[in-house]
Order: structure tokens, then C-alpha cells, then sequence
């Protein structure tokens, strides 16, 4: 958060009733503004501390120099695309997906097995066969596929799953909060990977067992905060004025106070894909995840530990992958915690 | 500091008798016929009638769901688990048999990573914007992304097997399997050889805590020092040692000690990773154990010993706030 946007500025006013009436989107200007205050020059850069932070702000020179308005996303963005760090994040998600997308036009069929068996890397396998002679490349890159595939679903659910009861509990108070609440801190009891084996026990294995684990264990942490941030907005002036000129209950949640705790939500989806990932390839690396044809990163590390002192690359290159992935999805989420000005994460 | 001990105690009791209905919700009434699961073996061919018969006179799940309810947990109550439907052996047996090395391997790993996560994230803050800084912070990020059964792998194919196939000397190879002589002083403190066979696992499990406290601390820390008190410290005349000590860090320390006491209580029941590719027999990888084998019994309550101990750990972080920030005093809302 720098000055160069002061809470209120022209062109950016504090949402009201008025505006309300005609509908101007101006939803997150409060919760920024507020922030704003508090995180005076934002002097923790956080990761890398080469982004929002670090140079020394001028105070007298940033509060004259107001500038032209601009909208969140795009403040975010300017910040974003400040920090090295998260724009190489974005750079190996980017990748990823092109990967993913492009991938299965351009490579060998993952579960072939006409290669010689356990090939060392060559111009026709570039990364090797396995035992069975398949090629390693193809299930790299069909694995990243299913790891990103298992990380956007997984994370989709678990964000609605979150939104829904936090949305609830924050808004309707009361005895929903107290029995949406208890119930988060009990399965917050459980620690976290605990909790995902038992689900999986009981779900069994396959591709829609994991995702359904992943995503029904996930969702706690989502809901506390997006409770915690219904809790704050639902007190603030503008929401009390959109209730005032009668703005249907539905309409104030989803237009008025959802928009303004999405911040940390956003930040919650993009470390949430990462760590879905990396969840996945520990439980199939276990074998409880996803079973053997199927080409999984973690189920071909698993694969490699009897292979792994003649043939290190059946390890190296499944475990770049998983690396690569996390990786990025971490650094994005870093990024845009530090873009965002999102703290308590 | 009395009613905030109990409140907290109640708070505990609750979650956890809470955790423990809806897991047995989930094991024995949404889930199937239990007795045919156990007698699958996970497997799904289909079990004989007989089979799956006697497990149900044996575990009394012929009975009512109430009933079993009732039944399970007078048992837990009075440290009754049941017993693996595999070898007979009652839960808390097993659960005392594993437990000694799960606690020992998370004591260690705990003071590997308060040792290099809050080193590494002063020194982190005290030279912001350093070399030692980017490679902290960078190191850190790295470090979460790597799969701690990577790691673990990484590791023990250099000092566990390449190093006794190419003749390495003595001090430099580490053994893989289980424990060694398995040898305690006091406990905690290994004998012989038991530290080369208990630093790889405590390392590869410290790991990604130990990145997350470093940077954990070094926000805390620069949180700190931009408080009016540090500034006030520093305007008097403090010198700098006594400003960090006194003033900087006992404040810094408070999110640390919270994350500590956690990861502690995680680290108890959740080393799956580690105590599988080290093959120390642990509670976690006792729990994959017996989930691949459907031994529900065993899953369930190991889950319950295991998600009390994590409650206790977070019960005594909540406590210790009041000796590290005196700031809170318990009890007073």
C-alpha cells in the first residue's frame, strides 16, 4: 500500500447509498482505504522485500502527487508486477499451463509401453522410460496436467464450499455461527494430513476420492476468514445505507460485502492450488491417492524409490515437476498477499 | 489465569469429543457396512458373508448405531480403543508402542527449527535487503515447494546408500532403517549411534517448518521494530543489543512460540512422509498403515490420540502466552 492512493482520494470516494442506487462498482474502495491507514507506507515488503516495500517512501511528495484514479485490480497489478519474485511465479504458472494445454498434442502416449525398458534419457526420450518403457516426458507432462487439473478443482470446491459457510456464519451470526464455527475448530483439531488420510480411507482411491478429500479438508481455513471479514464489513456505513434504501438481504451479501473480504480469499485460492498439489502427490506417493496407470507425479516418485540409485532420473524429473508447480503457485500467492495488502495468512 | 484454564480445557474437550463423533459418524454410519470394509482388506473384491459375519458379532456392529456409539466411547473413556482387526492387538498398545519415536523425532525437529528459523530470520531482519537476506527468503520459499518425500529420498540416497557403496568414512553415513540401537538418555537425549540414525528424518522433518518459522520471524521482528517503543528505546540512549533483546524480541517471539507449540503437536502425529521413507515406525505412518489395510479401529483411534495431543500442544501455546507477553492477562474478559 503506497500513498500514491490515499483512503477517499478523488475519483475513488467511499462507497454510499447514492452510489449505490446507481450501481457504480466501486466495492473495495473501503476495506483498501481502511487498510490503507493502517499499513501506512507499508514498510514490510514481505517476500523479497523488493516489491510495495523498500524504497523510502517521500510522504509530502506521494500525498500531492495524487494521480489519476485507478481501480484495485489495477493498483494490485502495478504492485504485483513489482516483485520479481511473483512475476517468476506467474512466468512458471504460465508455463505450466501452456504445458498442460499444449502438452498432450506434442507428446507420447503416457501409458504406451513400446520404449525399451528403464532408457536413460536420449534424443528419443528426453526424459527416459520407465520400468515398463513408457516415456518419462509424456507422464511428466500428463502428470503436471493432473496436478493442475487436481489443484483447480480441488481448490474450486474449496473455495465455494468456504465462501458459502463463512458467508453465512459472518453474516447471519447467531446460533449458525456458533454450529458453522465449532465444527471448523473441530476439524481444525485434527491435523491437517491426519484428517485428509482418514477422508481417503473412508472415500476410497481414484482421481474424484482425492479431489473430494482435498477439497473437503481445505475449506476450513477459507471460511474463518471469509467469516472474519463478513464480521467487519457488515458493520460499515455503506452497508447500513444499502440496507436502508431497502437492497434485498441476497443483494447486499453478494454485491456489497462479498466483493470487499475477497482480498485474502484470493490469496487463500492461489497458495490453496499449491498446496492441493503438493497434498495430492503425498497421498499418492502414500498409495492411498491416485492408483497406478494413471500418471501422477507423486505415484512415479513413489515408483522410482526401488530404481532411484541406478536410475535417478525416474526421481529427478517427476520431482521437478511437483516442485516447479508448487513453486509457482507459492510465489504467486506470496505476491499477490504482498499486491493485495493482505495480512494474517 | 483459573477460568481461562478451564474455559480453554472445556474448549478442548469439546473439540475433541466433537472430532471424535463426527469421525465416527463418517467411519461407521455414512460409510458403509464397516465389517465388510475391514474384511475387504481395501480391496474390492467381495468378502465371504461368514467373514464379514464374525467381525460384526466380534466388534459388536451387529448391535444398534446408538449402541455402538455408546460403546466405542465408554470404551475411550476408560482407554478401551478396540483392537486391530488384524492382529489382535489393542489399539493403545500399538499406540504406546509407536509413540516414543513420533515424540522424540518431533522433539528434535522442533529444536532443529526454532534453532535455524528463528536464527535465520533475525538475521534476516537485522540485515534487511542483504545477501543473507535474499537467500533466507528465497531458501524459505524454495524449501516449502520441495515434497518432504523428495527431500527425504534426497538425502538418504547420498548419506544412506551412496555413501556406504563408495567406501565413504564412518562418520559420513548415516543408516536409514529405523532407529539403530534405539537408546535414550532421559528419554530424549540419544545414546550411541542413535543420533546418526535420528539427524536425517528430525532434518528432513524440521524442513519446511523451519523455512516458514524464518520467515515468520523475520516479519514479526520487522513488525517490531517499527513500534514507537523500539523507537523510544533507541531514542534514550539504549544501545542496540539491549533494544533487540529487550525490546524487540521478547515482542517478536510471541507468533513464533504460538507456531512452535503447533508444529510440535503436528509433528507428533502428522511425520507420515518422514517416518515412511525412514522407515521409523511412528503414529503417522502407523495411520497409513492401517488405512491402506482398512483396520478402521487402528485409523480411528490413533486419529483421536493423535488429535489430542495437537490439542494439548495448542492448549499449552494459548498458556504460555501469558508467561511471554505479559501484555495478556488470561481470564480478565
Amino acid at each position: 500500500m503506497d500513498l500514491t492512493t490515499p483512503p477517499g482520494h478523488p475519483g475513488e470516494p467511499i462507497t454510499t447509498g447514492a452510489q449505490e442506487l446507481v450501481n457504480v462498482g466501486g466495492h473495495a474502495t473501503t476495506s483498501e482505504g481502511e487498510q490503507g491507514v493502517a499499513e501506512l507506507a507499508g514498510l514490510e515488503g514481505g517476500l523479497g522485500g523488493d516489491g510495495a516495500g523498500g524504497e523510502p517512501v517521500d510522504l509530502d511528495a506521494s500525498l500531492y502527487d495524487v494521480g489519476p484514479s485507478r481501480s484495485l485490480a489495477a493498483d494490485a497489478w502495478r504492485r504485483f508486477r513489482r516483485n520479481r519474485l511473483a512475476m517468476f511465479g506467474l512466468l512458471l504458472v504460465a508455463f505450466l499451463l501452456l504445458v498442460a494445454i499444449v502438452g498432450p498434442f506434442v507428446v507420447k502416449d503416457p501409458l504406451s509401453q513400446r520404449g525399451l525398458s528403464r532408457e536413460r534419457p536420449t534424443n528419443q526420450h528426453w526424459f527416459g522410460t520407465d520400468r515398463l518403457g513408457r516415456d518419462v516426458f509424456a507422464r511428466v507432462v500428463y502428470g503436471v496436467r493432473l496436478s493442475l487439473f487436481i489443484g483447480f478443482v480441488a481448490t474450486a470446491v474449496e473455495t465455494l464450499i468456504g465462501i458459502v459457510v463463512g458467508a453465512i456464519a459472518g453474516w447471519f451470526r447467531g446460533w449458525s455461527d456458533t454450529i458453522l464455527m465449532r465444527f471448523v475448530d473441530i476439524l481444525l483439531g485434527i491435523p491437517y494430513f491426519v484428517l485428509a488420510l482418514v477422508m481417503v480411507t473412508i472415500i476410497g482411491k481414484g482421481l474424484a476420492a482425492v479431489i473430494i478429500t482435498l477439497a473437503i479438508t481445505a475449506w476450513l481455513q477459507t471460511a474463518r476468514t471469509v467469516r472474519a471479514g463478513f464480521l467487519q464489513v457488515r458493520e460499515l456505513e455503506y452497508v447500513e445505507a444499502a440496507k436502508a434504501i431497502g437492497v434485498p438481504t441476497k443483494r447486499i451479501i453478494i454485491r456489497h460485502v462479498l466483493p470487499n473480504v475477497f482480498q485474502p480469499v484470493i490469496v487463500l485460492v492461489a497458495v490453496g492450488i499449491g498446496s492441493a498439489i503438493l497434498a495430492e502427490a503425498a497421498l499418492s506417493f502414500l498409495g492411498v491417492g491416485i492408483s497406478d496407470p494413471t500418471p501422477s507425479l507423486g505415484l512415479m516418485v513413489a515408483q522410482a524409490q526401488t530404481e532411484v540409485t541406478t536410475s535417478f532420473y525416474l526421481l529427478f524429473f517427476p520431482a521437478m515437476g511437483i516442485v516447479i508447480t508448487v513453486l509457482g503457485f507459492l510465489l504467486v500467492g506470496d505476491g499477490l498477499r504482498d499486491a493485495l495488502d493482505v495480512k494474517d495468512i | 489465569m483459573a477460568s481461562f484454564l478451564i474455559r480453554r480445557t472445556l474448549q478442548l474437550l469439546l473439540v475433541l469429543w466433537g472430532g471424535a463423533t463426527i469421525l465416527f459418524v463418517l467411519f461407521f454410519v455414512i460409510s458403509g457396512n464397516p465389517a465388510e470394509r475391514m474384511a475387504s482388506g481395501g480391496g474390492s473384491r467381495n468378502p465371504p458373508a461368514s467373514v464379514v459375519k464374525n467381525l460384526e458379532v466380534r466388534f459388536g456392529l451387529d448391535k444398534s448405531k446408538p449402541e455402538q456409539y455408546k460403546d466405542y466411547f465408554s470404551g475411550v473413556l476408560t482407554g478401551d480403543f478396540k483392537e486391530s482387526f488384524r492382529t489382535r492387538e489393542p489399539v493403545l498398545d500399538i499406540a504406546k508402542a509407536k509413540a516414543p519415536t513420533s515424540f522424540r523425532l518431533a522433539f528434535w525437529a522442533v529444536i532443529i527449527e526454532a534453532t535455524v528459523g528463528i536464527g535465520g530470520g533475525m538475521l534476516s531482519a537485522r540485515r534487511r535487503n542483504s545477501i543473507g537476506d535474499y537467500v533466507t527468503t528465497i531458501g524459505a520459499v524454495v524449501a516449502s515447494a520441495i515434497p518432504v518425500f523428495v527431500l527425504a529420498y534426497l538425502i538418504k540416497q547420498v548419506t544412506g546408500v551412496y555413501a556406504f557403496q563408495h567406501d565413504w568414512p564412518q562418520w559420513a553415513r548415516f543408516p536409514t532403517r529405523g532407529l539403530g540401537s534405539d537408546q535414550w538418555f532421559l528419554g530424549v537425549i540419544p545414546r550411541g549411534d542413535t543420533w546418526k540414525a535420528l539427524v536425517q528424518p528430525a532434518f528432513v522433518l524440521a524442513s519446511v517448518s523451519t523455512a516458514i518459522l524464518a520467515r515468520i520471524t523475520r516479519t514479526s521482528m520487522l513488525e517490531t521494530m517499527r513500534l514507537d517503543h523500539v523507537r523510544t528505546a533507541r531514542a534514550k540512549g539504549l544501545n542496540e543489543k539491549k533494544v533487540m533483546r529487550r525490546h524487540v524480541l521478547r515482542n517478536a517471539m510471541i507468533p513464533v512460540i504460538t507456531v512452535l507449540g503447533i508444529d510440535f503437536g503436528t509433528m507428533v502425529g502428522a511425520a507420515v512422509l518422514t517416518e515412511t521413507v525412514f522407515n521409523l515406525g511412528g503414529l503417522g505412518s502407523q495411520i497409513v498403515a492401517a488405512a491402506k489395510d482398512r483396520d478402521i479401529y487402528v485409523v480411528l483411534g490413533l486419529t483421536l490420540i493423535v488429535t489430542f495431543v495437537y490439542g494439548v500442544a495448542s492448549l499449552l501455546v494459548d498458556l504460555s502466552y501469558a508467561y511471554f507477553n505479559p501484555r495478556v492477562r488470561l481470564g480478565d474478559d
